[in-house]
């Protein structure tokens, strides 16, 4: 089975001018940032929290603390997969008490990886309040999650697969539908 | 944190039962995962769902209190369900086998024995007779694999790296399964090794292994960026190696004067527990060069990283 | 029943014959050896593309029998030694209780009337029960039967005492079989030392626990002015001691077993208790020396020191385990693999390492086709392979490390006193 590119849905452009509007969405939102915080899930998702928060401080003049959550060890399919999943190192290097998360990641699916997420963070502390944004949301949830922040919504079908792709994993900065071919 | 040779592996073996059995990459595997679980010791809540539903049992048939604390804590931050079984020595003989034992143990459904023994090469016949996942915990004077691979991210995470480093081991190499398990691991990261006994305590042949063999501590000490001191043990064999625990001492023992002639950040371990004043002095033992405290920290981290990768290793797949 | 052999390759070293020639057995014995023969109203034995030899002789077996029936009995044990071509055995006195006193030999004397398929010969122990301390009753003994005394197992460590038992052997013109090991060198090894053992974390047993004690054993047996028989010789020292003893004219013989040609230590790492032997399996150069002192004569004898023990004694942990593994049924095989193909030895030089030799050391009419002579006979198929596999092991135990190995050649046909015993590789007597 391989994967055949269907249509290309963000360009670099289009990835840049998504995150600069949930940054603005953010700041609109929660009107102070001061105890706003930014956690990207690994691995593309850390990328994209580290260019929100670049945003944000663009945009306000203050940096919010960025982390990395490492998700692999809150896997609920750990013992399905056939692959062993590879460990790498959470970075979160500030206390999330009280803080306002905003847990960002690529493509919002089935859920399941941020409800690892939410688990992994709660491990960390009690955060006051935690907030998702994704640069893409294409649906079929298979739990009761939803983004506060959407880059972008594409309606999708089963068999298509979304790929984002980003300067610092994959060398360019896109966003394209693939079908599963069998 | 991007480590290309962890990405590339994956960890396929259901036992970990020396590390003469693994590869520079695999052992590479364990290092980087541990260096993820460090940082899950250090959160307010240092558990984990990894293990949820998991059993690991500690099989011990040699009393220690530290190894399996250190396993049964890692089990414990995994999400595992631990329990503990001691079997007295003396009573092997007369009761039931070792792979009896291990059968038995498997049929309550568990899904990781620990296994420490007095017996070289227990953890191999016992890994051969289950199909759960066997972490060798210690065998006779075989291999402690956990204990090097925590000296050596100990090391690693002193020093930055552990190619090129000298490292040297000092103390009864003969008997030690301390010193086998870092020779292999240490050699295969490409350390330059050392190891330093008196002559009745270097055992046959150590050199093959790849080692330089001396019996003069000065020559060991020279230039070289950690040393590993192991516990000496009087029993039957070590006791006719030298006079007197004293005369030991003097000859071997690392002390503030021979460590001011070392390199000056010299990383000084030990895999415990210390015999003050026979293989190294109290203020060697708590000075600013001795890491001892950091190895029993760094123990939990690597055996997490051991029973994750054992319990999820990557298992055919049947079409 | 008389038989006519036909068309085989004859070997006896014994009396020199490596011919294409008949045999012709009646009432036990060799009645024909010759070119040609045919013989009416007799079963005839197509043996073409086989070799007929005069039956083996083991000089070093353990048939556990008394005692250790778990183990084998004298019973399995023949029929074992049937199967590896073995029409004689030598079972040694390590029994419980020991074979230390003519009591004990008459007893077993009656099982083997009752219960052996081949010959069993008898040897008693050095030492009451071979404790070293105290010598048995030796002259009693052989007229009881046995053929040779022996503590194997263990090693007489008191030199004296050794000095008096070569001296009383001598007396009583009977052969003393040595099981040389320097406790006190070997002390709880359980390997060969070396950097295996080492790797491993193994107590090792050096070479030098062995070959001191054959230089002793050689020293005192000049002494004596006695022979003595050195029992599985498995390391270069030994095999030089006693080429120069040889040289020097002392009257010392000696034996190997299979393993020590056919296995190294190398073989141990895996912790296998199969691979657990007295003495230890050594190195690849030991083996060139084994082989090579098989060659020159220096070696006389294959002999097997089958010891069979029980799976439950065996599948525990290396240190645990007991020393020895079963060997008469692998003994042909392993020889022509690695003597025969890897021309260390002729077929006529193997013959006599393996029949030969032993019966003349051992003092027994055996080991010869010579017209007349007791019919002990085997016919091999040199060139057959097979696989050997657990279920086909006739030992009552099974503690083989060759289990599951692809072995060549094999016994078709065996004779014990002019009866067939094996016939097309089927066991035809007792019932296993």
């Amino acid at each position: 089975m391989g994967l055949k590119e269907k249509s290309k849905i963000l360009n670099k452009e289009g990835i840049e001018k998504a995150l600069e509007r949930i940054a603005h969405e953010i700041i609109e939102k929660l009107k102070s940032i001061e105890d706003v915080a930014i956690v990207g899930i690994k691995n593309r998702g850390a990328y994209l929290g580290e260019r929100l928060a670049d945003k944000v401080k663009s945009i306000t003049s203050t940096s919010p603390p960025v982390g990395a959550l490492d998700i692999t060890l809150y896997r609920d399919d750990l013992t399905q997969i056939s692959e062993q999943p590879i460990v790498h190192a959470t970075e979160i290097d500030f206390d999330i008490d009280g803080k306002i998360i905003i847990l960002v990641d690529d493509v919002l699916f089935t859920g399941r990886t941020i409800r690892c997420a939410l688990d992994a963070l709660i491990d960390f502390g009690r955060p006051a309040q935690i907030q998702l944004a994704v640069l893409v949301d294409r649906g079929h949830r298979e739990l009761p999650i939803r983004a506060d922040y959407v880059g972008k919504n594409v309606p999708t079908s089963l068999k298509e697969v979304v790929e984002a792709r980003l300067e610092e994993t994959d060398g360019r900065d896109e966003v394209v539908i693939c079908e599963k071919v069998e | 944190m991007k480590n290309n040779t962890a990405d590339k592996i994956v960890w396929a073996k259901k036992d970990l039962l020396g590390l003469e059995y693994l590869s520079r990459e695999e052992i590479e595997v364990i290092l980087y995962t541990a260096q993820s679980f460090k940082e899950v010791t250090t959160r307010q809540i240092k558990k984990v769902p990894a293990l949820r539903g998991k059993t690991v049992v500690n099989l011990f048939y040699e009393p220690s209190t530290r190894t399996r604390a250190s396993f049964e804590l890692a089990a414990k931050r995994l999400s595992a369900d631990v329990i503990n079984i001691e079997v007295e020595a003396s009573s092997v003989k007369k009761g039931e086998t070792l792979i009896d034992t291990g059968r038995n143990i498997e049929a309550l459904k568990i899904d990781i024995i620990v296994v420490r023994h007095n017996c070289s090469g227990a953890p191999n016949i016992l890994a051969r007779s289950v199909k759960s996942s066997v972490v060798n915990a210690g065998d006779g004077w075989h291999e402690h694999p956990t204990q090097a691979l925590l000296d050596m991210f100990t090391l690693k995470s002193k020093l930055g790296h552990i190619e090129g480093l000298r490292v040297s081991i000092i103390g009864d190499i003969a008997h030690s399964r301390v010193a086998r398990s870092n020779i292999w691991g240490m050699t295969k990261l490409v350390a330059e090794v050392t190891v330093c006994a008196p002559p009745m305590l270097i055992p046959e042949g150590i050199e093959k292994m790849g080692v330089k063999v001396t019996s003069d501590l000065d020559e060991a000490l020279k230039n070289t960026d950690a040393i590993n001191v192991l516990r000496m043990q009087f029993e039957r064999d070590t006791q006719k190696a030298f006079p007197t625990k004293l005369e030991y001492f003097k000859q071997y023992g690392i002390t503030d004067q021979r460590l001011k002639k070392c390199k000056k950040d010299i990383v000084v371990m030990h895999p415990g527990p210390i015999n003050r004043g026979i293989e190294m002095s109290s203020d060697v033992a708590d000075g600013a060069n001795s890491v001892i405290l950091e190895q029993v920290t760094n123990g939990i981290a690597v055996r997490m990283a051991v029973l994750y990768l054992v319990a999820h290793a990557k298992r055919e797949i049947v079409a | 029943m008389k038989y006519l052999i036909k068309n085989g390759r004859v070997i006896d070293p014994a009396s020199k014959i490596d011919d294409m020639i008949d045999i012709i057995i009646a009432d036990g014995k060799i009645v024909e050896i010759g070119k040609d023969l045919n013989l009416k109203s007799s079963e005839t034995i197509d043996a073409k593309g086989k070799i007929v030899a005069p039956g083996f002789v083991d000089m070093h077996t353990h048939l556990r029998e008394p005692g250790r029936e778990d183990k084998e009995t004298i019973k399995s044990g023949s029929r074992a030694a049937i199967r590896g071509g073995f029409t004689s055995v030598v079972c040694m006195p390590n029994t419980e209780p020991p074979i230390d006193n003519s009591g004990v030999v008459k007893l077993v004397k009656d099982i083997i009337k009752k219960d052996a398929l081949c010959n069993v010969f008898v040897v008693g122990a050095i030492t009451q029960v071979r404790a070293g301390k105290r010598l048995t009753n030796i002259s009693q003994m052989k007229k009881e039967g046995i053929i040779a005394v022996s503590d194997d197992g263990s090693c007489i460590e008191d030199k004296s005492l050794m000095l008096g038992a070569l001296k009383d052997c001598k007396k009583d013109a009977i052969l003393l079989i040595d099981h040389c090991e320097d406790i006190r060198i070997s002390s709880g090894g359980v390997m060969n030392k070396s950097f295996i053992s080492t790797k491993m974390g193994l107590r090792g047993m050096p070479k030098e626990a062995e070959y001191i004690m054959v230089k002793r054993d050689i020293d005192l047996a000049e002494k004596a002015s006695s022979r003595i028989h050195i029992a599985h010789v498995s390391c270069k020292e030994s095999v030089e001691l006693i080429r120069k003893a040889k040289r020097d004219n002392v009257e010392v013989t000696a034996e190997t077993a299979p393993h020590y040609f056919a296995l190294t230590e190398e073989c141990c790492v895996t912790y296998d208790t199969n691979t657990k032997m007295n003495p230890p399996l050594r190195t690849k150069e030991d083996v060139e020396f084994i082989k090579k002192a098989l060659a020159d004569g220096t070696i006389d004898a294959i002999a097997t020191d089958h010891a069979p023990h029980t799976d439950s004694e065996k599948d525990v942990e290396f240190d645990f385990a007991p020393f020895g593994i079963i060997g008469l049924e692998t003994a042909l095989s392993l020889s022509v693999m690695e003597l025969i193909d890897k021309k260390v030895l002729s077929w006529p030089d193997l013959i006599s390492r393996m029949s030969t030799n032993p019966a003349k050391i051992l003092g027994i009419d055996r080991g010869n086709l010579k017209k007349g002579s007791t019919a002990d006979i085997v016919i091999i198929d040199p060139l057959k392979e097979y696989i050997y596999n657990k279920d086909s092991v006739e030992s009552k135990s099974k503690n083989s490390p060759f289990i599951n190995w692809k072995l060549k050649g094999k016994l078709c046909d065996v004779f014990v006193r002019g009866k067939v015993v094996m016939r097309d590789e089927s066991i035809v007597v007792g019932s296993s």
